[in-house]
C-alpha cells in the first residue's frame, strides 16, 4: 500500500488539473463559438426579455395558453417532479381537481378531449412544452377571451408545432406560442 | 406512437453500429497498439507518469493491481470529503450554497467514488460550481476509468495463457481516461452546448415573466459534467432532476446523444473483449445473452407506459401520449421508457423521467434490470459482473455433463467458486437486508431519533420518509437499496433520503457493492491465469456457443428469480394487481 501512496497522490493531482481545468476550459472555449455562448438562450417579447425558450414558466391567466402542472411551481432555481406513484389516492384526487378546474375555465370542452399532459406534473417541473392536443383544446377559451378567430389560433399552433428529425414527439412551446399571440 | 417506437429501434441500432468500432479501438488502446490519438495524448500520458514516478513497463500481479486500485480510490475519497465539507468558502460558489453535513458528504463522496451517483442532495442548492467540477466531474472521470482498468486486468488474464504478470494498473487507468473517456466526453459536451446547455461560471440568471413573476434560473458549468456523467455511466446530474431538466437535456436530439453516450462504452467493452482475446465469437455470445435480457426488460416497460395509467383512464380523460406524470412532453412516453431501462441495465442512473411515477410494471422492469445486474452494465464493471455469471454457468454445466469445469483452458476449482458465490450472493444480501431493516422501521413507524430529524431538528418517525403509501411506498425503499447495490444511482426520488439513516446505510452498501465485485473477478481471473493451460480437446465445454449462452442466461434468471421474486411480489406486482 505504501509504495502506491505517492504515485497515487501525484497522479491524482495531475488528473485533477487536467480533467477539472483543461477539460472544462476547453468546453467553455468552444461554447463561446455557439449561438448562446454557453449561456441561457432568452426569448424577447416587445423588446423585453420574458423568459428562456427551454424553461417553462407559469401561465395562470386564462388569456394565455397554459403549460403543464409543475411540482416545482416553475421555480427554475429548484427543479422537481411530483414523484407521485400511479396508485397514490391523494395524487389521483389532485388530478381530479385539475380536471375539474380545467372544465370550469374551459366551458364546452368534453372531459375525454383533455389530454393527460395538461393535468399531470412534468418530470422537471419546468417542461416548456405541451402536446398538440393540449394546445388545441385550449383554443376555444383563448379565442373567446381574446376575440381572435379559432382558425387563426389553429394556424398559430400549427406554425409553433415542432417535430424532431427522427422518431420524436410533436411539441408546442408554450412561451413562444404565447409570445406570438 | 409508431414513429416513437421506430425512434427507439433506430437509437438502439445506431448504438450497436457505433459500439463495434469503438470496441475495436479500445482493444487496440489496451493492447498498446498504435491509435489515432497517439501524437497528442502519448506525450501527455508519459509526462503524467514520469512526474508521478510510475513505470508502466513494470507489470503487476492481481494482488498488486488491487492494492494500487484501492490506494488511489482512498486518496480520491479523502479529496471528495474535503471539498464537500468545505465548499462554502472554496471558490466558484456564486449562489452561496452551504457545506454538506458529514453524513451527506460521506454518502455523496462514496456514491461518486463508486460510479453510483445516488445524489441525496439537489444540484441547484446542494453544491457549488467548484464541487461540480473539481469533485463530482473529477470522480466521474476517474471512477469510470477505474472500472474499465479493472475489466482490462481480466481481459489480459483471459488472453495471456499462463502468467502472473497482468500489465500495469496505472497504464490501464490513465489510458481509459485519456484515450476513451476524454475524447467521447468532448464530443458530447460540444453537442450539448450547441443545443442550449449552459457552460459558464455565472450565478443564477433572472428575468420577469410574461405574467410579471420574477424568476431565477440556475445555470453554471453544466455541459462538461453532463457529458462525462453519461460517457462514464455515472449518471449524477448537474441539476436536481437530472436529464429531465430542460437545460440538461434540451431536446429529443440531445436525448438521443445522451442515450448513445451512456450505452456505447458498456457495449463497446463487450466487443473490445472479443478483439482483445482474439475470440470474437465469445463476445457475440456475451452480447447475445445481454441483448435478450435487455429486450425482455424493455418490452413490459414500453408497453405499460404506452397504455397509460389505468387509474387516470378511469377519471375520464384521454392519454394519447401514454402515461405522462413525471415525464417531459419533448421525450414522450416511449423514449422515456426506453431510457428508464437503458439507465438501469447500464448502471448509469441518470433519468429523463421520474421513475417514482412510472407504471408498476415499468417500475418492476427497472428494479429487475438492477437486480439481475448482468445485462450490459456500467463502464468496465458490466463485464466484471457478467464474468461471475460465466464462472457460475461453467461450473454448473461442468457438473451437468460430469466433467471438471473449465473456462478458456483453465480448471475452475473450489477457491474460484467460493469467490464467485460470495460476489453473486452479496448483491441480494445487501438489497434484502437493507430493505428489510427500512421497511421494518416504516411498518412500526419507529421514532428515528438522531437518524432522521425534520427541518425543525425534531425526530421524525420512519414513515415520514415515504412519499407514497402502500405497496408503492415499499417499492420506494426497495428501489433505493437496489439502486445502491447495483451502483446505479437512479431512485424513486420521492423517498426522503437526505438524513443520516439513508445516507449512512446506503453509503455502506455502496462500498461493498462496488469493491467486492471488482476484487472478486480480478482475483478469479488472476488465479485462473496462473494455472496450467489445458489445450482444448473434444470433451471441452466451449464457452463461445449459443448453448453456453442459454446456460448463462438460465443461471442469471434463476438467481434473480429466486432472490428477488418475493420482494417484487410485495411491491410493484401487488401495486399492478390493485390499481
Amino acid at each position: 500500500m505504501k509504495s502506491h501512496l505517492f504515485p497515487a497522490l501525484k497522479l491524482t493531482i495531475l488528473t485533477i488539473l487536467f480533467f477539472c481545468i483543461v477539460y472544462p476550459a476547453f468546453v467553455w472555449g468552444i461554447a463561446q463559438l455557439s449561438p448562446t455562448k454557453g449561456k441561457v438562450a432568452w426569448v424577447e417579447h416587445k423588446g423585453k426579455v420574458v423568459g428562456a425558450a427551454l424553461i417553462g414558466q407559469s401561465f395562470t391567466q386564462d388569456t394565455y395558453f397554459q403549460g403543464r402542472p409543475s411540482a416545482a411551481g416553475y421555480n427554475a432555481a429548484s427543479s422537481a417532479g411530483s414523484n407521485k406513484g400511479p396508485s397514490n389516492p391523494d395524487y389521483l384526487k389532485d388530478v381530479q381537481a385539475r380536471i375539474d378546474t380545467f372544465l370550469v375555465h374551459n366551458p364546452g370542452v368534453k372531459k375525454a378531449d383533455i389530454p393527460a399532459d395538461l393535468v399531470t406534473a412534468s418530470g422537471s417541473g419546468l417542461d416548456p412544452d405541451i402536446s398538440v392536443p393540449g394546445a388545441l383544446v385550449q383554443i376555444p377559451r383563448i379565442a373567446r377571451l381574446r376575440q381572435i378567430s379559432e382558425e387563426k389560433l389553429q394556424q398559430l399552433v400549427k406554425t409553433h408545432t415542432q417535430r424532431s428529425l427522427i422518431g420524436g414527439v410533436e411539441t408546442v412551446n408554450v412561451l413562444q406560442l404565447n409570445a406570438a399571440l | 406512437m409508431t414513429t416513437e417506437l421506430l425512434g427507439i429501434a433506430l437509437i438502439f441500432g445506431i448504438t450497436i453500429a457505433l459500439s463495434i468500432p469503438l470496441g475495436r479501438y479500445m482493444a487496440r488502446v489496451y493492447a498498446g497498439e498504435r491509435t489515432l490519438l497517439d501524437p497528442v495524448l502519448g506525450p501527455l500520458e508519459r509526462l503524467f507518469l514520469r512526474i508521478s514516478g510510475i513505470d508502466t513497463l513494470r507489470e503487476m500481479t492481481w494482488k498488486e493491481h488491487l492494492k494500487a486500485l484501492l490506494t488511489i480510490n482512498l486518496v480520491w475519497f479523502l479529496w471528495a470529503m474535503f471539498v464537500l465539507t468545505n465548499q462554502s468558502w472554496l471558490p466558484w460558489n456564486p449562489d452561496g450554497n452551504p457545506d454538506m453535513t458529514p453524513d451527506l458528504a460521506f454518502n455523496t463522496a462514496i456514491s461518486f467514488l463508486v460510479n453510483c451517483n445516488l445524489q441525496h442532495y439537489s444540484g441547484e442548492t446542494g453544491v457549488s460550481y467548484f464541487t461540480q467540477i473539481f469533485c463530482l466531474n473529477f470522480l466521474q472521470f476517474v471512477s469510470a476509468g477505474t472500472g474499465m482498468a479493472a475489466a482490462v486486468i481480466v481481459f489480459k488474464a483471459i488472453r495471456d495463457k499462463q502468467t502472473t504478470q497482468l500489465g500495469n494498473f496505472y497504464d490501464f487507468f490513465l489510458k481509459s481516461c485519456t484515450r476513451v473517456l476524454l475524447p467521447l466526453s468532448l464530443i458530447v459536451a460540444v453537442t450539448l452546448v450547441f443545443n442550449g446547455t449552459p457552460m459558464n461560471l455565472e450565478g443564477k440568471a433572472s428575468y420577469v415573466s410574461m405574467q410579471g413573476d420574477s424568476v431565477q434560473v440556475s445555470q453554471g458549468p453544466a455541459a462538461a459534467m453532463i457529458a462525462i456523467k453519461h460517457i462514464g455511466t455515472n449518471g449524477g446530474g448537474y441539476f436536481g432532476v437530472n436529464s429531465a431538466h430542460p437545460l440538461e437535456n434540451p431536446s429529443y436530439f440531445t436525448m438521443i446523444v445522451e442515450l448513445l453516450a451512456q450505452t456505447i462504452i458498456p457495449l463497446g467493452m463487450i466487443f473490445a473483449l472479443g478483439y482483445y482475446i482474439r475470440n470474437r465469437k465469445f463476445s457475440y455470445m456475451v452480447f447475445g445473452v445481454m441483448t435478450v435480457g435487455f429486450l425482455a426488460l424493455l418490452a413490459p416497460a414500453v408497453w405499460s407506459e404506452v397504455q397509460g395509467n389505468p387509474a387516470i383512464a378511469q377519471l375520464g380523460i384521454s392519454q394519447p401520449g401514454g402515461s405522462m406524470e413525471g415525464k417531459e412532453v419533448r421525450f414522450g412516453s416511449v423514449a422515456s421508457a426506453y431510457w428508464s431501462i437503458i439507465t438501469t441495465v447500464i448502471s448509469t442512473g441518470s433519468v429523463n423521467a421520474m421513475h417514482d411515477s412510472t407504471m408498476p410494471l415499468s417500475g418492476m422492469a427497472e428494479l429487475l434490470s438492477m437486480m439481475t445486474n448482468a445485462f450490459y452494465g456500467g463502464c468496465g464493471v458490466g463485464i466484471l459482473n457478467f464474468y461471475i455469471f460465466i464462472i457460475l454457468a461453467v461450473f454448473i454445466s461442468g457438473l451437468m455433463v460430469g466433467r471438471t469445469p473449465e473456462f478458456m483452458g483453465k480448471k475452475v476449482e473450489g477457491r474460484e467458486m467460493k469467490i464467485a458465490m460470495i460476489v453473486a450472493l452479496l448483491h441480494p444480501l445487501l438489497i434484502m437486508a437493507g430493505t428489510a431493516i427500512a421497511s421494518y422501521l416504516a411498518a412500526g413507524d419507529v421514532n428515528m431519533g438522531w437518524w432522521y430529524l425534520n427541518a425543525e431538528g425534531q425526530p421524525n418517525t420512519a414513515t415520514a420518509w415515504l412519499n407514497n403509501p402502500g405497496f408503492h411506498g415499499f417499492s420506494e425503499m426497495l428501489y433505493e437499496y437496489t439502486s445502491s447495490s447495483a451502483n446505479n444511482g437512479s431512485g424513486f426520488e420521492g423517498l426522503g433520503d437526505n438524513n443520516p439513516f439513508w445516507n449512512i446505510t446506503t453509503g455502506i452498501c455502496l462500498i461493498f457493492s462496488r469493491f467486492l465485485p471488482i476484487i472478486g473477478p480480478v482475483a478469479i481471473a488472476g488465479l485462473l491465469a496462473s494455472k496450467k493451460y489445458i489445450p482444448e480437446s473434444a470433451g471441452t465445454l466451449r464457452t463461445d456457443t449459443g448453448t453456453f449462452g442459454i446456460m448463462v442466461f438460465a443461471v442469471i434468471v434463476i438467481l434473480a428469480a429466486l432472490a428477488f421474486f418475493p420482494a417484487l411480489a410485495l411491491g410493484p406486482l401487488a401495486e399492478y394487481f390493485s390499481i
